[in-house]
């Protein structure tokens, strides 16, 4: 059989993104879009696990039935995306234990607003609004994303997050119509989380150096700056109906260009906390690392039953 | 302006929950039966219920630590059924105990003399063979006593007890599975079964002799008979039981007491002070 020339792989690939069609598992692709998705979709993977941690350290403590077996569940999707979204990954050759294990020695990384900790149970309503709220704005357009697997676990995460981010507005709501202290409680996780989640859509356009070529592959849609601008543009009028403020004093309507004004966040903090120094980078790694070390008893023996079984089922065969 | 305005986007139908939602009974004829004896049946939904919060408590900690991620999911759904279970138990007891009191009365604002849970459900989480082997235990006696009250008198706690019984067919799946694969596993495997087997041995005998349901249909010498007939055979499976006896589990030192009377282990304080520390911290306040 006489090999495809590569330049004819290459032509193909470009055709199918041209056309806005999928690129599938066992199409060619080349290796850089390869090297980035998997970047892309690990870090992603590692973000929905290590996002466990901040809001299931309230399951335990949520102070209602309802809320507790809310949070619970979210925490659930949560894994369940990490899940699928590392299927995904392993659709283009990555290992999930390979994965796992440059998470917890630093090698890939994980979205940086998981870095801050969660100081009350108003966390929990506020990650939902905003967190979950930014997640669907930058992944709402990436169920669209040129690699197939990828934009379908897209749509099933799109779906989820919708929900946990109307979950989380919805316990705010209900903390604001409660007592001053409640409200008080959710304005400061407000004034808390506001600016990290600004930071969730990564640098500054004119500073993001991976982007151009993710735009041209299809992998993003659109840029970190015109996403963020979506993020403000939603969540300022659900601020109004909430009655808490923005702590933005620069964050205004402008009429001309149609989107609210706001200032930028600070962007060395981003630096620092995606660099390691964040509150809570070191804490987030250790306990993934101790889970991930103290089951591996409990891997191996799964392996071991495993292996015995298909020994015992072919004697069984051959007897 | 309604609830459904405040969901900017205007699509407030797409709710799962309503905000107004707070009775899980909601819609449903409530009266205690005639013939039924009120105080039974509620004393009976409280300790069901109480077992199955502190059962969910102890999954809960699990978040996050679980030695794979299908397990994360596992135990959680586990967690989540059990929860579910403990809020119509408790929505139940407030209307047969005629207190009115709703599901967080129950979970948040007694104290744990007051807790009806049998003492196996509090002991500490230990390692994944103790809570594999103790789910296993808890979830085939549950079963057992589910399976009896889905035909109870009372038409509540019988459907409560139908939907229990498709749930906790799947626990007890998954713990004999897990049971199978460490006890058939590697030696340190097996060897942390037997182990979790023998910690939780003394605990056995106040499940075994519980008589809560037995009023309403779950007949304790039965449940405990089948209790000991299932667990032999996943043992066996698992290569872990120690004879051939229908006893697989050594009860002879059994700890005198029974949280169904309120006598615990010093466990089920800090595990209740945790639960009930935000809710407590802010009586007045709306979640």
């Amino acid at each position: 059989m006489q090999e495809t020339p590569a330049s004819m792989n290459t032509s193909v690939f470009e055709d199918t993104i041209a056309r806005d069609q999928r690129i599938e598992p066992r199409d060619w692709m080349p290796d850089a879009y390869r090297a980035t998705l998997v970047r892309q979709i690990a870090q992603h993977a590692h973000s929905e696990i290590i996002g466990m941690q901040p809001e299931g350290e309230w399951i335990t403590r949520a102070p209602s039935l309802r809320r507790k077996a809310i949070l619970f569940a979210k925490v659930q999707d949560e894994a369940g995306h990490g899940l699928y979204l590392y299927s995904a990954a392993e659709t283009l050759g990555a290992d999930r234990t390979d994965m796992t294990e440059r998470l917890i020695d630093g090698r890939q990384k994980y979205s940086s607003i998981f870095n801050y900790p969660t100081r009350t149970f108003a966390d929990v309503g506020v990650i939902g609004w905003f967190v979950d709220g930014a997640a669907i704005c930058n992944q709402v357009p990436l169920c669209r994303t040129s690699y197939g697997p990828y934009g379908r676990a897209m749509v099933r995460v799109c779906k989820e997050e919708s929900f946990h981010q109307r979950q989380g507005y919805e316990l705010l709501l209900t903390m604001m119509r409660g007592t001053d202290e409640q409200r008080a409680m959710v304005q400061d996780a407000v004034d808390r989380w506001w600016w990290p989640s600004l930071m969730m859509f990564g640098p500054p356009d004119d500073d993001s150096p991976n982007s151009a070529r993710s735009m041209a592959w299809g992998i993003k849609r659109h840029s970190n700056d015109v996403l963020r601008q979506r993020f403000v543009d939603m969540t300022v009028p659900q601020a109004e109906k909430l009655g808490v403020t923005l702590p933005d004093p620069g964050l205004r309507w402008n009429e001309e260009r149609g989107h609210h004004d706001f200032s930028a966040p600070d962007w060395d903090e981003l630096k620092r906390v995606v660099s390691g120094d964040g509150p809570c980078n070191a804490e987030r790694i250790a306990r993934r690392r101790a889970a991930h070390e103290e089951g591996a008893w409990v891997r191996r023996a799964a392996a071991a039953h495993a292996a015995k079984r298909t020994a015992r089922s072919r004697r069984g065969a051959a007897a | 302006m309604t609830d459904e305005d405040l969901y900017v986007d205007g699509d407030g139908a797409r709710w799962a929950f309503g905000t107004g939602f707070t009775d899980p009974l909601h819609g449903i004829d409530q009266t205690v039966p005639d013939g039924v004896d009120a105080e039974d049946l509620a004393a009976c939904c409280l300790a069901l219920g109480d077992d199955a919060l502190v059962s969910a408590q102890r999954l809960a900690e699990w978040c996050t630590r679980a030695p794979e991620l299908e397990e994360e999911l596992a135990l959680a759904n586990i967690g989540l059924d059990l929860l579910g279970q403990a809020r119509l138990l408790y929505a139940r007891a407030g209307r047969a105990d005629g207190t009115g009191h709703g599901e967080d009365a129950y979970a948040y604002f007694r104290d744990p003399e007051d807790f009806r849970n049998i003492r196996l459900a509090e002991l500490p989480g230990g390692d994944f063979a103790f809570t594999v082997a103790r789910l296993l235990v808890l979830s085939v006696w549950r079963l057992a006593v589910c399976e009896a009250l889905a035909t109870a008198p009372d038409p509540v706690l019988a459907a409560i007890a139908a939907k229990s019984v498709k749930e906790l067919a799947y626990h007890r799946r998954w713990a004999a599975e897990w049971t199978v694969r460490l006890g058939d596993g590697t030696e340190e495997s097996a060897a942390r079964m037997r182990a979790a087997l023998d910690e939780l041995a003394p605990w056995l005998d106040e499940l075994l002799s519980d008589s809560t349901a037995a009023r309403l249909g779950a007949e304790p010498a039965a449940v405990a008979a089948r209790t000991r007939l299932e667990l032999f055979h996943v043992l066996a499976d698992a290569g872990l039981n120690r004879s051939t006896d229908v006893s697989p589990l050594d009860t002879s030192a059994f700890l005198p007491g029974s949280g169904r009377n309120g006598q615990h282990t010093p466990h089920l304080a800090p595990l209740l002070a945790e639960l009930q520390s935000v809710a407590r911290a802010h009586p007045d306040a709306s979640w």
